[in-house]
């Protein structure tokens, strides 16, 4: 194992370069852009494209866009969006299938998705792309999909330094310092960016740039920014010995309590950046001599998602919340050896009805009156 | 951060089978005996008894179905399905020498090694029945190594009674059949009544050396299992077969969890301890 390099300093008037040398190599190159007030991922060739001067403001159930003081790049935090749109497509066409003078014949659909550079990768965002690898690629099955699109992917992270009010990485041990999972890690600074390298792939392409040795104020500069959005978090979610605390709470009047506030509206379940769940549809021509089978995000709130002859297996929202939050905080870990959940807040700002995870789970703790 | 290749066949795969033979059942459940269009992928093909495949009808969709006889035919491998849905109904209107695709076999079957030596008893409702065939056959096979074989069938009525002019075969080599049937006809002479009373009313040498295989509704299956171990039956020698909503029969669609499994990759087929906190709790 290499030492890891030290890391460079990459002047703000270089990062274009950053964009375009990535370009160059084939990438398509995906960052955060504002779109319908708010910052989502999106196809970015420039820095213009970036939220310059621009952070949010969120809340249980609130997201606003706000003007900075100053025109940082990256000072927001997370948004609607996740990769997971761009590794695990929301919509992806499997198998097609022909009705030749042969009978059916089913093959895989074609599918050559553009090698994928991200940047603006976050310290959750990255443990949520680590567990939908365990997910789609460590298990019995692999979902060629997902690896498709990942096994090329270039990352570019970049640290928080700030944090939103729904921000609880701390409680997950995922954030907000990125460590690991990345090719290169960005720290924001007045003028530019602290860089380190976190693969071979990230050092060739930093070896491409303009970059100069790092002063010690700047690292310090870097270090206090990064502290600064660990102090900025307030919001904790317990975890300790939560498997078994909500595995054996199944019956908790608390599921009650939230199912009559949950409106089952699969908010969470599509901005979560781990909730991989989907179904698969048949779309066929009228004729009906091609088929397609197309796989789409399905969430476990939809009444039919549980559904077998005889009906829905969970009928009421009591049961679907139920399933979600049990599914994403404690069988998780017996399915692929880590909670589901990296603290990144989505599910709380996303919620029109400002339903709180982490507040849900402190109730669920409190014993049945 | 790239992560290297590793190639493996693609779960999504279809293979296209015809059907060679439909054999009507009951009302609205025929059995379909697909063979393979392609030899190499016949010669290849292996199962469990327990394990499904994933039937494939374009235009209309895909359904999970277990497999429904013996494990050791070569030629077609037969599939028993009620028409309920969309898919089973088109199915069900399908001829022979028609084509569809099929992806499988999937999930875990029953494990018959673990009853060696005990008193086997297999209790079946209505269609699952067809899942624990392939397991009749093999032990039928090998009863030698067993005991005793009881099979307690529970059947709504009798007009839907699977497998029927199998059963004196089954008896003949030397399997105990006891049928119950929810509503009696007038000709009807046999048990009435819910197939747990079977159970409750079978004499037990050694509880501790037998061994339960059911499949069917999960109701039926809860009560089975209280059943069982208020007769002395360990728990570890219990197994169910679970049903879910299935999609992708490969984990990763998420519909087919129950607790912390999913029943398509960790079952349908379960050991009863591993699933009891989870079967009394509703809307799980």
């Amino acid at each position: 194992m290499n030492s890891t390099p030290p890391s460079l300093f990459l002047a703000r008037s270089n990062l274009q370069l950053l964009i375009d040398r990535l370009a160059e190599q084939g990438f398509e190159v995906i960052g955060p852009t504002i779109s319908q007030a708010a910052i989502v991922y999106d196809r970015i060739s420039s820095v213009s494209d970036l939220p310059q001067g621009w952070t949010d403001r969120q809340a249980p159930g609130e997201y606003r866009l706000e003007r900075r003081d100053d025109d940082q790049l990256f000072g927001y935090v997370v948004g609607p969006h996740s990769w997971k749109r761009y590794l695990f497509p929301p919509l992806t066409t499997l198998t097609t299938a022909d009705l030749t003078t042969n009978g059916w014949q089913m093959r895989a659909a074609d599918d050559n998705p553009p090698k994928y550079a991200f940047l603006g990768v976050r310290a959750c965002e990255l443990a949520a792309i680590r567990v939908q690898d365990k997910v789609f690629l460590e298990g019995a099955y692999v979902d060629p999909v997902y690896q498709r699109r990942r096994q090329n992917a270039f990352i570019v992270a970049v640290n928080c330094t700030q944090a939103a009010s729904t921000c609880f990485c701390t409680s997950m041990e995922t954030g907000p310092r990125c460590r690991s999972g990345f090719d290169l890690a960005l720290t924001e600074l007045f003028d530019g960016f602290e860089v380190e390298v976190g693969t071979p792939a990230g050092a060739e392409l930093l070896r491409q740039l303009p970059t100069t040795s790092i002063a010690e104020q700047q690292l310090a500069d870097a270090e206090q920014r990064r502290q600064q959005a660990v102090d900025q978090i307030t919001r904790k979610l317990d975890t300790e010995g939560i498997r078994d605390l909500l595995l054996t709470r199944l019956n908790h009047p608390r599921w009650e309590e939230v199912g009559q506030r949950c409106l089952s509206c699969t908010n969470c379940t599509m901005v979560c950046p781990t909730c991989f769940c989907s179904s698969v549809e048949e779309v066929s021509d009228l004729e009906g001599q091609h088929s397609e089978r197309e796989r789409r995000w399905d969430s476990c709130f939809n009444l039919d998602f549980s559904y077998v002859s005889g009906g829905p297996v969970r009928r009421d929202i009591r049961s679907r919340y139920r399933q979600w939050l049990t599914h994403k905080l404690a069988s998780w870990i017996d399915q692929f050896g880590s909670s589901g959940c990296v603290g990144c807040g989505r599910c709380i700002t996303w919620c029109p009805v400002g339903i709180d995870i982490t507040e849900e789970v402190a109730a669920l703790r409190k014993e049945a009156p | 951060m790239s992560l290297a290749s590793t190639p493996t066949a693609d779960p999504w795969g279809y293979h296209t089978v015809r059907i060679h033979e439909i054999t009507p059942e009951v009302a609205d459940v025929a059995t379909y005996h697909l063979g393979f269009d392609d030899s190499a992928v016949a010669a290849a093909y292996r199962f469990q008894p327990g394990q499904f495949n994933m039937l494939y009808l374009p235009g209309f969709g895909e359904v999970p179905i277990s497999l429904s006889a013996d494990p050791r035919s070569s030629t077609t491998w037969a599939h028993t399905v009620r028409a309920v849905g969309n898919v089973t109904q088109k199915l069900a209107r399908s001829k022979v020498g028609d084509t569809l695709g099929l992806r499988g076999p999937f999930g875990s079957g029953w494990p018959l090694h673990t009853a060696e030596g005990h008193d086997v008893v297999l209790v079946a409702g209505g269609l699952g029945i067809a899942p624990l065939r392939p397991a009749i056959y093999e032990l039928l096979r090998q009863a030698n190594r067993f005991r005793s074989l009881t099979l307690l069938y529970g059947s709504r009525t009798p007009d839907t009674i699977l497998f029927e002019h199998e059963l004196p075969e089954w008896s003949q080599r030397g399997m105990s059949v006891q049928i119950t049937v929810d509503r009696a006809s007038p000709t009807w002479s046999g048990h009435v009544g819910v197939v747990t009373l079977l159970l409750d009313r079978l004499p037990l040498s050694d509880p501790q050396q037998t061994s339960v295989l059911m499949c069917g509704p999960e109701v039926m299956m809860r009560f089975v299992g209280k059943s069982a171990l208020a007769r002395g039956i360990p728990e570890s020698q219990l197994w169910l077969s679970m049903e879910r909503n299935m999609q992708c029969a490969i984990g990763l669609c998420g519909h087919c969890q129950l607790g912390p499994t999913f029943i398509c990759k960790d079952g349908p087929v379960y050991r009863h301890d591993h699933l009891a906190p989870f079967l009394n709790v509703e809307g799980l």
